[in-house]
C-alpha cells in the first residue's frame, strides 16, 4: 500500500525539549479532552492508555554531571511508509489527505495490534478492558471525542475534533479555511512551558514550520524514513543523540 | 408425486425467501410512534408558509439544524390554531405544562460520527431534500424505528437489504450515501472527514 501521498495540508508539531520540565501537564489535557480513562486497577506500564507520554532520559554521567531530558512522546504521525497503516489489515488507520493526520478508526479496528508491533514509537494502546469512570464523571466526557470500548487500539489524532469544530466555524462563516488559532491540540494549550509549538509545517510563514527548520531540530527515529510529523528541539547535543536511540526503553518518568 | 415435491419446495424456498427478505429485517427494528402527531405539510403550505430554516436553525456553531425547542411552537400555539385532535392534546399536554416534547430524531447520528450542517449548507449550497427526501411535505410523523442490536434509527444505518421504497429508504444520511456523494464531488473522505 502507498502511503506516501501529499496531503493538503501536514499539521505538525515541534517540542522543545530544553523548555520541557516534565511536569505531564499535556498528558493529563490529553486525556481529559480525548475521553481516555483513568487506569484499569490492574494496568501496568504496558497496559495502560497514555496518548501522550513523557519519558525520561539520562545524560549517564554521576553528580555532579548528570543532566535530565523529558521527551513527551504522542503519536508522531509519519508521512511515508507509515508503518501503522500499511499493516492494518482493516483499513481501520489511514492519513487524512486534508491534514496529514494519522487516523485510527476504533470501530473498525479487530483488535490484532499488528499496529503495535509495527509502531516504532510505542504510541499506540490497546484497550485491554471496557473504560471506567468514577461515578459521575462521565458527565464530564467530552462529546465531541467518541469513547473507545475494549479490544480495540486507539491513539493521538492531534485532537481532530478540534479541527473538525475549526472547519465547521470557518464554514458557518462561509470560509473554506480555518483560522490556525481556532485548531490547537490540547496539549499545545496545557503546556506551562509553551514548549509545543503547532501548526501547518506546509505554511513556511507559520511557527511550527520555522521552528522545525531552525538548526537544533530534529525527529525521533529518523534513520527509519518513516518522516515524522512531531519534531523535537534542543541545545543539549546528548539529548539530539536521544533521537536516534531506542528512548522508549530508556527509563520512564511517567506510568500509565 | 413428482408434482407434489417440486411444489413442497417450492413452497420452502419462497417461506425461506419471505423470512430472510421480510422477516427478519421486521424483527431487527423495533417501532415506536412519535409523541405527538406533527404535519409537515400544513406548515410549509402557502397558507402558513414556513420555511425549513424557520423551525430548524443552526446553532451558532453551524453544527445542528436540530429539533426545535418548545419555545419554537409555543408563541404560535398558545391557542389552537386548527381542529386535530393532536394539536389539542400538545397544547394540553405540553404547552400548557411547559413540558418539552421528546421527538424521536430520524437522522440521529451514531456516536462516533461527527456531522456539521455548515459545511454542507453554506459550502456546498446542498438543500434539505438531498439527505432529508421529502421529509418537509409529509403529512404525518412517520413510524421511528429504531434497530433492535445498535440502537440507531433506520434511517442511519446500513444497506437497505431491497430498495423498494427508494424515497424512504434511500434518503442519504447512511455512510454510504455520505460517501457517494462525497466521491461525486471530489470531497475528501478519509475515515476522519466524518468519524470522530
Amino acid at each position: 500500500m502507498n502511503t506516501a501521498h501529499k496531503p493538503k495540508a501536514r499539521y505538525g508539531m515541534v517540542i522543545d525539549l530544553d523548555r520541557c520540565n516534565g511536569c505531564g501537564g499535556c498528558a493529563a489535557a490529553c486525556a481529559v479532552e480525548n475521553n481516555v480513562p483513568p487506569a484499569a486497577p490492574k494496568a501496568s506500564d504496558r497496559t495502560g492508555l497514555t496518548w501522550m507520554r513523557i519519558y525520561r532520559a539520562e545524560n549517564g554521567r554521576s553528580f555532579p554531571e548528570n543532566r535530565t531530558a523529558f521527551f513527551p512522546i504522542s503519536c508522531q504521525h509519519c508521512g511515508a511508509h507509515t508503518p501503522c497503516v500499511s499493516v492494518c489489515p482493516q483499513n481501520a488507520v489511514d492519513i487524512n489527505p486534508e491534514t496529514g493526520v494519522v487516523s485510527q478508526i476504533p470501530p473498525r479496528c479487530l483488535g490484532c495490534r499488528y499496529c503495535m508491533t509495527a509502531c516504532p514509537f510505542h504510541a499506540r494502546y490497546f484497550n485491554w478492558s471496557d473504560p471506567e469512570w468514577p461515578r459521575d464523571m462521565e458527565n464530564a466526557l467530552n462529546p465531541d471525542v467518541s469513547v473507545r470500548m475494549r479490544g480495540v487500539v486507539e491513539k493521538c489524532n492531534f485532537c481532530h475534533s478540534r479541527w473538525q469544530a475549526a472547519v465547521a466555524k470557518a464554514a458557518a462563516n462561509g470560509k473554506r479555511e480555518i483560522d490556525p488559532a481556532d485548531y490547537v491540540p490540547a496539549c499545545v494549550e496545557a503546556c506551562p512551558t509553551e514548549a509545543i509549538a503547532f501548526g501547518n509545517l506546509d505554511d513556511p510563514r507559520s511557527e511550527v514550520s520555522r521552528q522545525s527548520r531552525a538548526p537544533n531540530a530534529f525527529r525521533l527515529l529518523a534513520k527509519l524514513g518513516t518522516d515524522p510529523k512531531v519534531y523535537y528541539r534542543s541545545d543539549r547535543d546528548w539529548v539530539r543523540r536521544m533521537g536516534d536511540t531506542d528512548v522508549a526503553y530508556e527509563s520512564e518518568a511517567s506510568r500509565g | 408425486m413428482k408434482n407434489r415435491a417440486w411444489l413442497t419446495f417450492a413452497v420452502g424456498l419462497l417461506a425461506a425467501l419471505g423470512g430472510g427478505w421480510f422477516a427478519v429485517p421486521w424483527a431487527m427494528y423495533r417501532r415506536s410512534e412519535q409523541p405527538v402527531q406533527f404535519s409537515h405539510r400544513v406548515h410549509t403550505s402557502e397558507a402558513v408558509g414556513l420555511s425549513c430554516q424557520d423551525c430548524h436553525a443552526l446553532s451558532d456553531g453551524g453544527k445542528f439544524g436540530g429539533i426545535p425547542r418548545l419555545e419554537t411552537c409555543a408563541p404560535c400555539h398558545a391557542e389552537p390554531q386548527g381542529k386535530s385532535a393532536d394539536e389539542k392534546r400538545f397544547i394540553n399536554e405540553y404547552v400548557a405544562k411547559n413540558r418539552e416534547v421528546q421527538w424521536l430524531v430520524y437522522a440521529r447520528q451514531p456516536e462516533n460520527v461527527y456531522f456539521s450542517h455548515a459545511p454542507h449548507i453554506r459550502l456546498a449550497g446542498l438543500k434539505c431534500e438531498q439527505c432529508h427526501g421529502q421529509h418537509g411535505t409529509t403529512d404525518r410523523l412517520r413510524t421511528f424505528e429504531r434497530n433492535r442490536i445498535s440502537t440507531y434509527p433506520r434511517d442511519v444505518e446500513g444497506y437497505s437489504l431491497v430498495r423498494l421504497q427508494p424515497s424512504r429508504w434511500n434518503e442519504g444520511m447512511k455512510m454510504d450515501d455520505c460517501s457517494r456523494c462525497h466521491h461525486e464531488r471530489g470531497v475528501e473522505e478519509s475515515c476522519l472527514t466524518c468519524h470522530k
